[in-house]
């Protein structure tokens, strides 16, 4: 995960694939419209394109730096908040599990594509963000 | 209760303008409906039931329920959830059926209008129809009883699912703009707005549409002649029944999504939504998007019916989703300010002791769709009770076209489904009746390709029900029964 990857939590064969569609890398595939997404670690940059269109808002890029974790979520709600912002970072049940600062905001459209730093051991646990 | 900032939708655009409803004067704004602009006012008691005098409201916010009947400049009657504000417009609330105005008010000559392809209904199918039959060289017709087309995509602030060509990644919104500009910039489509269709008729090979068309307080009455009718009527939201459902701040999901993301009016500010399906999770997400709280959802069947993707959006909120919970009834006297939620073992039935007493001012029921197939009635297609489309639906053949030739139908009113497919079905459906009319360049292509992304949409798990849905259809069509 140093370089950073995308994690796809989409779990269900749903028709839908523009994430297949939008990697520059073809690091995702997947078995016709319905199959589920996956990805290839080594083709992966953790360049954020996927983050950005998944109309389920279902993907993460997750990078570990020494001993922190860059978070990449993807935002749609008000206020967005502003680069070195202290943001609280909640888990998958919307529970509070501890601080991220803001690191990064790109924007496509309407979704804001926020990066935080976190503790490591949260890397596979916060995947929401409270300003 | 206004929207002023949000992440999606951009509200600032609007202008003030002032209207009266029962003598006082109400500020509103050039995307109001009445009904939105009573609703932001704080009005959310439109009339009151004939015997009980029970306070009633808005319901599906889409014209088809007639909760919303208010008396405007004198006529009685008029939608007020499809109707927009105007300078000065006089609003009253009426009780019991209105009455009608001493002067007169509508235009009862009849003008005729000629066309080859009449499209009613101007959402996803409606559209693609239209765009499809004017394309193939026809001239068509599109009209819709809503003031605005697009349908339900003019509420659809989220990214689509489905491929590329289906749109996928783009919001429903900015669908819905881009083929609203195509329509408009087509010479050949002519665009009826404000106008119901109230009668169709045979006459030898030719159908005979009688509609009204509502200009501000004079309706114009119009016999429309067509060979070629596309039928996409869409749906109407489902009501269910518990104790002291009728008050007002019962809302159809629908209803919710067009006042938050049309109208930019908050529906209240806290919600409980019935049913876990697509539009409950998606209307639900909408709602925090809004600013509006989400207590909970609760779904009655043991598993959440909608995409987990949608159901993770919103846990990650922190809202919870309970399943194998049902409203046992609404609380409130002249408005909703709570409910009691209760488990429900396998039959549904509420488990005593469960009961949680909930507060809310705002009861959202998402648990499905009928199909509107009225106008189709009227013209005596064959028909059938069909569980997985949703209803009662016209049966029709792989090309869209129901019993009767000339007659296509297209999107939710031939089962209850997706936008996505609403598109491809209005496609096949327009080329289809282009087609029959003698514009066949590349017709049969045209038709194959739909039925393709169909079936490759319809093919995963989740297409199961409209599988079932459009064999039944197909089964019918060659003469199969359904019991």
């Amino acid at each position: 995960m140093k370089k950073g990857v995308a994690v796809i939590e989409c779990v269900q064969e749903i028709p839908c694939n523009p994430c297949v569609a939008i990697c520059p890398f073809q690091a995702i595939s997947m078995d016709g419209i319905n199959g589920i997404p996956i990805v290839d670690f080594n083709k992966c940059t953790g360049c954020k394109q996927c983050v950005s269109i998944c109309p389920g808002l279902a993907i993460f890029i997750i990078k570990t730096k020494d001993n922190k974790a860059h978070i990449t979520i993807p935002y749609e709600f008000l206020p967005v908040p502003a680069k070195g912002d202290i943001v609280t970072a909640l888990d998958r049940e919307g529970k509070e599990r501890g601080e991220g600062k803001v690191i990064q905001i790109l924007k496509r459209g309407k979704t804001s594509v926020i990066t935080i730093e976190a503790d490591k051991k949260l890397a596979m646990n916060i995947r929401n963000i409270k300003v | 209760m206004r929207i002023i900032n949000h992440p999606i939708i951009d509200f600032e655009k609007r202008k003030k303008l002032h209207f009266n409803f029962n003598n006082k004067k109400i500020t509103a704004y050039d995307t109001d409906s009445i009904a939105s602009a009573l609703h932001a006012a704080g009005v959310k008691v439109f009339s009151h039931s004939l015997h009980h005098k029970r306070a009633r409201g808005f319901f599906c916010g889409i014209g088809k329920c007639s909760s919303c009947f208010m008396t405007v400049d004198e006529i009685p009657n008029v939608r007020s959830c499809i109707t927009p504000v105007q300078e000065n417009m006089d609003v009253h609330q009426q009780e019991i059926a209105g009455t009608l105005p001493k002067k007169p008010f509508t235009r009862l000559q009849k003008k005729d209008i000629n066309m080859e392809v009449v499209v009613v209904g101007s959402g996803p199918a409606g559209m693609m129809a239209a765009l499809t039959a004017v394309k193939q060289g026809a001239s068509v017709l599109l009209l819709d009883e809503n003031y605005r087309v697009g349908g339900q995509l003019i509420k659809q602030s989220h990214k689509f699912f489905g491929s590329q060509e289906e749109k996928a990644g783009i919001r429903g919104i900015d669908i819905a703009t881009e083929l609203q500009k195509e329509i408009t910039n087509h010479k050949h489509i002519e665009v009826m707005l404000s106008t119901s269709l109230f009668g169709c008729y045979q006459n030898n090979s030719t159908y005979e549409l009688m509609a009204i068309q509502r200009h501000d307080t004079n309706q114009q009455l119009i016999a429309i002649h067509s060979k070629a009718l596309i039928f996409c009527c869409g749906a109407m939201e489902n009501m269910f029944a518990f104790p002291n459902n009728d008050l007002p701040g019962v809302y159809g999901a629908g209803g919710v999504q067009t006042l938050m993301n049309v109208h930019g009016v908050m529906p209240g500010n806290k919600v409980i939504m019935i049913g876990a399906g697509n539009v409950g999770l998606i209307v639900s997400y909408q709602l925090l998007q809004a600013g509006v709280e989400v207590d909970r959802v609760v779904e009655a069947m043991p598993t959440i019916g909608g995409y987990h993707v949608h159901a993770a959006k919103l846990r990650r909120c922190g809202v919870p989703i309970q399943t194998s919970h049902t409203i046992k009834e609404a609380l409130g006297k002249d408005k909703v300010e709570g409910a009691i939620i209760a488990a429900v073992d396998k039959c549904f039935t509420p488990l005593p002791g469960t009961e949680e007493k909930v507060t809310c001012d705002t009861i959202c029921i998402a648990v499905g769709l009928t199909p509107s197939i009225r106008l189709l009635e009227q013209l005596g297609v064959n028909t059938e009770y069909i569980p997985e489309a949703g209803g009662t639906v016209a049966i029709h053949d792989a090309n869209m076209q129901t019993s009767a030739p000339g007659i296509y139908v297209a999107g939710d009113s031939s089962g209850i489904e997706e936008a996505s497919t609403a598109m491809i079905e209005g496609e096949l459906a327009g080329c289809s009746a282009a087609a029959a009319l003698g514009y066949s360049n590349h017709a049969k292509e045209m038709q194959q390709r739909c039925k393709d992304s169909l079936k490759q949409l319809r093919s995963g798990p989740f297409g199961e029900t409209a599988r079932r849905c459009k064999d039944k259809i197909a089964c019918c069509c060659e003469g199969g029964m359904m019991h």
